[in-house]
C-alpha cells in the first residue's frame, strides 16, 4: 500500500482542535494494551502507508506511519540489513508508526541501541494541526530540540506521526545461540566478564535456570568466541518469541515489565525472565511493582497482553506514576504540543 | 527582561549567595569568558558566576528570576558555535569547580560525574577498569561532560558508537522556575516523556545539568587502520558509500582532501601520501577475528572503489601516526592562514561529491580557500575556510560564504549542524532550515521550561522577527539557494 494522506489527516487534526474533540488515533490496534483506553473519536492512519525512500548505503529508511513493519523489515531484508531495535510485532498489522509511538524494543536493546536511538527524523501533525518536520535523513543533526526523539514512547499524545527516518544496520554476517545451565546471578556475572572481553554477544535471555546467550558476528569471531565460552549451541527461535512477545512467559496474567539497572540484585528468579543483561525482567504479581522497582533503581509497566483474559482496568496505573516536578513539566510540554489536549488524552498518565 | 540592570546591586545580591572570590566583575576578570571556541564573537558579561554547591546554583538562578536577568551557564568554553557567548547584561555562570567524577560503577558500566569533568577524563578514569566513554569530539582533552550535553556533541566513531544522545543515561537538572529533574534514569528506559534526548542538545536553553551518568563501554579487544588514497575527491566520497553499502560498519571513516593532508603532514609527519587528491582513514574495531575479516573485507571494497594506493597499519604505532594526522589536522590548517572558520553542515553521504563540487565553486568564487577534512563516514562536514581577520571585511565575506554552504546542505537534503550547534552562529541558517510553525513551536517548548526567556536567550533558535530580517537580506542579494539540487 502506498498512499499519502496526510493533508486529510491534518485536516481532521485541525477539525478536532477547533472543535476540542479528542482523538484516539489507531493504526494496526495491535498495542492497545500498551496505554490506557483513549475516549475519543477514532483517528485511523493505517492506510497513511509506504515507503518514501530506503538507500542501502545511507542506512536509512524514511516511511509513512500506516507502513506496516513486516512491509519494512522485507525491504530491509532484501540489502541485509535490519531496524536494529528488534521492535516486536504483536500482529501481522503491526505498523511502525505504533512502534515508534510505543518506543518498544527488543532482545538486543542493551548491546544495539533502542528505538529512541535509530530515530533521526519525524514529520508530525502536532494538536493544534499544524504540519511540522524535526530531525533528518542524516546520521547527525543537532539543528533545533530534539522533536522527533519526543516524539518516541510518547504514544502519540504529542503529536500524530507522520513520517518517520530511521537508521538501519547491516545484519551480523552469522548469528549463533549458546545456552548455560546455570542461575540468573551467576549467570549475568559471568556475561559481565564475556563483554569485559569482548565477546560479541547481540543478547541474553535467562529463563527457567537456562542462560541464553545470542552472538553476532562474523563466522571466525563467532569461533573464536564459541571456543573461549562453552555452552552448548541452541536453536535460535528464542529470539524471535522474545522479540515478539509470543514467548509463553507472555501469555500470563498479571505480567509486569521492570525496567532496571543491568546489576540490580535478583530475587526469586524462577519467577521472571530475564533479558537485557539482566536490564529487563518480567515477572508476575498480584501486587503492583512501582515502589519495588523504584526502590531498585528503575521503573515497572503493567503489561497485559491482548491475548489475556484479564485486561487492567481504566483505574488501574499502567506506568510508573511521574513524581511532582516530572509531572509539572510533562503537563507544560503536552501544553506546548497539544493545547486543547485533544491527541490521546490519558493514553499514558490521566493528566496528560 | 530588564535592559540595564544595576551592576552594584546585582553584584551584592551574589555576594550573598556566593563568597567574594567566586563573583567575578573587573573588566581584567571578565576579559577571559568573552567568547567561547568561535573567537569571532566576543561579549563581556555584566558579572561572572563561579558556584561549587548546588544550593549556590539554585540561589542564582532564583535570583536571576526574580531580577529578570539572563544567564547563560558555561563549560569549558571550547564550543564553536558561540552556544557559551556571554550576554551584556546578563550573568555567566560557570560550571567549571564542578570537576568531580562522583562514581563508576564497573557492574552496571556507567560512570556518574559532574557538569565540569573533561570528557577525556571519564575515560581515563575508567580505563583501569577496561572500560571508556566513547563520543570524542577533537576537543575532548578539554571540554566538559556538561558542555557536550548541552550540544549532544559527537566526534570521530559516531557513525558506530552514536552521539552523546546514545551515550548517556542520566541528568539532574535544575530549570528556572527551581525544580530539580532527575531525567533518565539507571535503567535502559524510563517512564513518561524522552526528556533525555530533549534536554541533550538543547543548548543551555532549558536547564542546568548538574550531574550526569554516562555509559560505558569495553574497550575493543583490536582495533586497526586503512588508509586509503584517491585521484579524485568524488571518486573517495563514492567510496565511503561502498564501504558501508558492503555492511561494513567502521569505528571511524574520515576524508581528508590534498590541502588538509599536506598541512597535517607537514605539521606531524603522518606519512600520508602527499599526492594523493584525497585520502580515507578507515578504523575497524572489535573482536580479533572480527577486525582481521573485515579489514579483508574493506581493502576489497577500496580497491573496487578506485583507490590509488590502500595501507593498512602495520602495528600500534604506524596507526597512532595516521590517526595523528587526522587529529593535528584543524591546528596544522591554522598554520596555512591567519585565521580559519570551520563549517559543520551534515549530508547524505551520497551528496558527499556533489556538495563538495560546489563549496569549491563557491571558493573560487569568493576567492577563499576552502580545506575540507571531515567525518566521511557520518556525511558530517567540516569546510575550513582560510581567511585574514585584519583585511577589512574579510570575516563578513567568510561568514556570508559559510552560510552558503550550510544552505547548500539544507538543500542536500542535511542539516545546517551535525554537532556544533546552532548558538550564534548558525541562528540565521536556522530560518532556512526549519519554517515559522515549527521555530513557533521550538519557543513554545522553551517557554515549557522558562516561560521568562532567561536562560541563554536569543541562542540556537531565531526569533521569527529574525528571520523576516534575514529572509528580507537574501532575497537583496538575489542568491536563492541552490535550485539546480534536488530538495527533500
Amino acid at each position: 500500500m502506498n498512499s499519502d494522506l496526510s493533508n486529510e489527516l491534518q485536516e481532521k487534526v485541525s477539525c478536532a482542535n477547533s472543535n476540542k474533540t479528542p482523538l484516539n488515533i489507531t493504526a494496526g490496534c495491535s498495542k492497545t494494551f500498551f496505554g490506557h483506553e483513549v475516549d475519543g473519536e477514532k483517528l485511523d492512519v493505517s492506510s497513511h502507508a509506504g515507503i518514501i525512500g530506503y538507500r542501502a548505503s545511507e542506512l536509512v529508511i524514511t516511511a509513512r506511519s500506516g507502513t506496516k513493519l513486516t512491509d519494512i523489515e522485507t525491504a530491509l531484508a532484501e540489502q541485509n540489513q535490519q531496524l536494529a531495535f528488534e521492535p516486536p510485532r504483536h500482529t501481522a498489522d503491526s505498523t511502525i508508526g505504533g512502534v515508534i509511538a510505543c518506543g518498544l524494543s527488543g532482545p538486543g536493546r542493551p548491546f544495539q541501541g533502542a528505538a529512541r536511538d535509530f530515530v533521526l527524523g519525524a514529520k508530525i501533525i502536532n494538536g493544534k494541526g499544524e504540519l511540522m518536520q524535526f530531525g533528518g535523513q542524516v546520521m547527525k543533526n543537532v539543528a533545533g530540540y530534539d522533536v522527533s526523539r519526543l516524539m518516541v514512547g510518547a504514544q502519540g499524545t504529542l503529536g500524530v506521526l507522520l513520517e518517520l527516518s530511521l537508521k538501519v544496520l547491516p545484519k551480523a554476517e552469522t548469528e549463533t545461540t549458546l545456552a548455560f545451565e546455570i542461575n540468573a546471578t551467576e549467570g549475568h556475572k559471568r556475561l559481565r566478564e564475556w563483554l569485559s572481553d569482548g565477546h560479541p554477544v547481540t543478547a541474553s535471555c535467562h529463563y527457567q535456570g537456562v542462560f541464553s546467550i545470542r552472538l553476532g558476528s562474523t563466522e571466525n569471531s563467532i569461533r573464536d568466541a564459541q571456543k573461549k565460552m562453552g555452552g552448548e549451541v541452541i536453536s535460535s527461535d528464542l529470539w524471535q518469541q522474545l522479540r515478539h512477545q509470543s514467548h509463553p512467559w507472555f501469555q500470563q496474567k498479571n505480567l509486569w515489565r521492570m525496567s532496571l539497572p543491568p546489576a540490580a540484585a535478583i530475587h526469586d528468579e524462577d519467577k521472571q525472565l530475564i533479558e537485557w543483561g539482566g536490564a529487563l525482567r518480567w515477572k508476575v504479581s498480584n501486587n503492583d511493582l512501582f515502589e519495588q522497582a523504584k526502590r531498585l533503581g528503575g521503573h515497572a509497566t503493567r503489561y497485559t497482553l491482548n491475548t489475556n483474559s484479564t485486561k487492567a482496568t481504566t483505574s488501574d496505573e499502567i506506568f510508573q506514576p511521574l513524581q511532582g516536578g516530572m509531572l509539572a513539566i510533562h503537563k507544560r510540554i503536552k501544553y506546548a504540543l497539544d493545547p486543547n489536549n485533544i491527541l490521546n488524552p490519558a493514553r499514558l498518565y490521566k493528566e496528560l | 527582561m530588564n535592559t540595564s540592570p544595576d551592576k552594584k546591586l546585582v553584584i551584592r545580591c551574589l555576594h550573598k549567595i556566593l563568597p567574594v572570590e567566586s563573583v567575578l566583575h573587573q573588566a581584567e576578570d571578565l576579559r577571559p569568558y568573552e567568547c567561547d571556541g568561535l573567537s569571532a564573537y566576543q561579549q563581556v558579561p555584566m558579572v561572572v558566576v563561579l558556584p561549587e554547591t548546588i544550593k549556590q546554583i539554585e540561589d542564582i538562578l532564583s535570583f536571576c528570576t526574580h531580577q529578570k536577568i539572563p544567564v547563560v551557564a558555561r563549560g569549558a568554553g571550547t564550543g564553536l558555535s558561540g552556544g557559551a557567548l556571554p550576554l551584556e547584561n546578563g550573568i555567566l555562570m560557570s560550571l567549571a569547580k564542578f570537576n568531580r567524577i562522583q562514581n563508576i560503577d564497573i557492574d552496571n558500566r556507567t560512570a556518574r560525574v559532574q557538569p565540569g569533568v573533561r570528557n577525556l577524563a571519564i575515560s581515563e578514569a575508567a580505563s583501569g577498569h577496561g572500560l571508556y566513554y566513547a563520543p570524542d569530539p577533537s576537543s575532548q582533552i578539554a571540554c566538559s561532560i556538561g558542555g557536550n550535553v548541552a550540544e549532544n556533541a559527537g566526534g570521530v566513531h559516531c557513525l558506530k558508537y552514536g552521539l552523546t544522545v546514545h551515550n548517556i543515561f542520566k541528568l539532574e537538572v535544575i530549570t528556572m522556575q527551581g525544580d530539580h529533574l532527575t531525567i533518565g534514569s539507571d535503567a535502559f528506559d524510563s517512564p513518561g516523556y524522552d526528556l533525555l534526548a530533549l534536554m541533550t542538545g538543547s543548548e543551555g536553553l532549558l536547564g542546568v545539568i548538574t550531574e550526569i551518568t554516562v555509559k560505558l563501554l569495553p574497550k575493543p579487544e583490536a582495533a586497526n587502520v586503512i588508509l586509503a588514497a584517491f585521484d579524485d575527491v568524488a571518486t573517495a566520497g563514492q567510496a565511503v558509500s561502498n564501504i558501508i553499502a558492503d555492511g561494513i560498519l567502521p569505528a571511524g571513516l574520515e576524508l581528508m582532501d590534498n590541502a588538509a593532508l599536506r598541512a597535517a603532514d607537514d605539521f606531524v609527519k603522518a606519512g600520508y601520501p602527499r599526492d594523493a587528491a584525497a585520502i580515507l582513514l578507515c578504523e575497524i574495531d572489535g573482536t580479533s577475528a572480527e577486525v582481521a575479516d573485515q579489514l579483508e573485507q574493506a581493502q576489497q571494497v577500496l580497491r573496487n572503489s578506485a583507490a590509488t594506493e590502500i595501507r593498512v597499519a602495520e602495528d600500534e604505532q604506524q596507526r597512532a601516526k595516521f590517526w595523528a594526522g587526522r587529529k593535528a589536522a584543524f591546528p596544522a590548517v591554522g598554520r596555512l592562514s591567519p585565521d580559519y572558520y570551520c563549517m559543520d553542515g551534515t549530508i547524505p553521504r551520497y551528496q558527499i561529491a556533489n556538495v563538495l563540487t560546489r563549496i569549491s565553486e563557491l571558493s573560487n568564487e569568493y576567492g577563499l580557500p576552502i580545506v575540507n577534512v571531515f567525518h566521511a563516514g557520518d556525511g558530517n562536514l567540516h569546510p575550513l575556510i582560510l581567511y585574514d581577520a585584519n583585511i577589512d571585511g574579510e570575516l563578513e565575506r567568510t561568514e556570508e560564504l559559510g552560510g552558503k554552504i550550510l544552505e547548500i546542505c539544507v538543500a542536500a537534503g542535511g542539516t545546517i549542524t551535525g554537532e556544533h550547534g546552532v548558538g550564534m552562529e548558525k541562528i540565521n541558517q536556522m530560518c532556512v532550515q526549519f519554517n515559522d510553525r515549527e521555530l513557533l513551536q521550538f519557543h513554545a517548548i522553551k517557554h515549557a521550561f522558562d516561560p521568562d526567556q532567561l536562560l541563554n536567550p536569543g541562542k540556537a533558535i531565531p526569533t521569527l522577527h529574525r528571520c523576516a530580517e534575514f529572509g528580507a537580506m537574501h532575497v537583496h542579494h538575489g542568491q536563492l539557494p541552490h535550485p539546480e539540487l534536488e530538495r527533500f
